[in-house]
């Protein structure tokens, strides 16, 4: 089977790949670039665990088909960091006790992170419809919640 | 397993495609077909795609809204004048399913998903569908009874009358995870009020048969009278007649059947 040449911009860097025909972006990011961040739940649309920013719109990697991606931005988690610092959300997630295993963070974070960008004071009720298409089986939703609200200027207590 | 990945500039070159490929699927938001793959399944050995602007187009302002197969729920969300959608759209997935997910690809959506659908079919849309026939208009209850043999067909837009007032049309979702989650029982009623009384009365269940149906005995009910407590009653005991739900892991088929008048009751009487 053919592959296909792709293009497109990663974290703010070019990237160029051959992807198998029907390969979906979370295969592309992991397998073919190295960007471990997003990461694998369901491969059904039901968990986020996968979430990506594509041209700054929230998207399942997993349920994308990697060729519809060429010429666009595509931001994961490993991208959120600046330089040697956290990235303002990672700091409260971390403040927060919002990553317990660890499994959900990309995706809570993404989800976090498209929400802060077009609402950067969101209530509590906007922070829970933003994370509501991402599951966390082991933290508690709470601590999540208070993490985003602490990011977005400290409403929540720290 | 690899699959082929076709991409064209207009729907009749994709709708030629898919005809000539028993294996082809059409790629909308990619929420049930890229989960097909990824649960390789084999019947699926094409993708195809379609850049055509057409199908992204949306006519929200007029009294007859047109919405192109490609738009997202999200885009509907977003859109002032399409206010009376934003509880079906907000009611489907996350954030990311809703940027996602199109009105074209929730007509095939399978039980315990496409709630937008019972939306349509509440208001009697009109599919407009492409197969190698041409171009043709399908009713929503025509389309839902035979999508299963749509292969080599391609859904362009669907279009119809918006409601007279914010209060003709309802719906409401049963999940149990809030807000997310998929469907214990959709509703959606279309009730214009002429005169006092209802003439045109349309109620759309999900999750209560194989595909999205009309809950025509309640319908009837509710024909030409006043939404009193006794007609909502007794459409409320009708609901069920004609349905056939299924047990899946979010209720049994006996307690659909149950919270089906409770629902309907609570929507007609503005509870819900």
């Amino acid at each position: 089977m053919a592959k296909t040449a792709l293009q497109f911009r990663h974290n703010g860097r070019d990237v160029a790949i051959f992807a198998d025909g029907g390969t979906n972006l979370l295969v592309a990011l992991r397998e073919l670039i190295g960007d471990m961040t997003p990461k694998f739940g369901c491969g059904q649309g039901g968990c986020g665990t996968c979430s990506v920013l594509i041209d700054g719109e929230l998207h399942l990697s997993c349920l994308t088909l990697a060729e519809t991606v060429a010429g666009r931005s595509v931001e994961t988690l490993d991208g959120l960091k600046q330089g040697p610092n956290l990235h303002p959300l990672q700091r409260a997630f971390a403040d927060n006790f919002a990553a317990q295993c660890g499994y959900c963070t990309p995706g809570m974070l993404m989800a976090a992170k498209a929400l802060l960008d077009r609402n950067p004071q969101p209530s509590r009720a906007e922070v829970v419809e933003a994370i509501s298409g991402n599951i966390c089986r082991c933290t508690g939703y709470e601590p999540i919640i208070d993490a985003i609200l602490a990011a977005s200027g400290g409403r929540a207590s720290a | 397993m690899a699959v082929t990945v076709k991409t064209f500039a207009s729907t009749s070159e994709a709708v030629g495609a898919l005809s000539a490929d028993r294996g082809a699927r059409y790629l909308g938001g990619g929420t049930l077909v890229m989960r097909a793959l990824n649960e390789g399944d084999v019947s699926v050995s094409t993708v195809i795609r379609a850049s055509d602007k057409a199908l992204t187009r949306i006519d929200a302002s007029g009294p007859r809204v047109m919405l192109g197969a490609g738009i997202t729920f999200a885009r509907i969300l977003a859109e002032r004048d399409l206010g009376f959608l934003h509880a079906p759209a907000r009611s489907i997935g996350g954030p990311a399913v809703r940027n996602m997910g199109t009105v074209g690809g929730n007509l095939f959506a399978p039980s315990p998903y496409g709630d937008f659908t019972v939306a349509l079919l509440a208001l009697e849309a009109t599919i407009a569908v492409q197969g190698g026939f041409g171009t043709r208009d399908i009713a929503i209850e025509e389309f839902l009874q035979s999508r299963e043999r749509q292969a080599g067909t391609l859904v362009l837009s669907v279009s119809f009358a918006r409601p007279a007032s914010a209060d003709a049309f309802r719906y409401h979702k049963v999940a149990r995870i809030k807000p997310k989650g998929g469907s214990v029982i959709t509703l959606a009623a279309h009730l214009p009020i002429s005169g006092g009384r209802i003439a045109g009365a349309r109620i759309a269940l999900g999750s209560m048969a194989p595909t999205q149906i009309r809950a025509r005995a309640a319908e009837r009910v509710l024909e030409g009278r006043s939404l009193d407590a006794a007609t909502i009653a007794a459409a409320a005991a009708a609901v069920t007649e004609g349905t056939s739900p299924s047990d899946n892991a979010l209720g049994s088929a006996w307690y659909r059947r149950e919270i089906a008048g409770v629902h309907l009751r609570r929507l007609l009487s503005g509870q819900d």
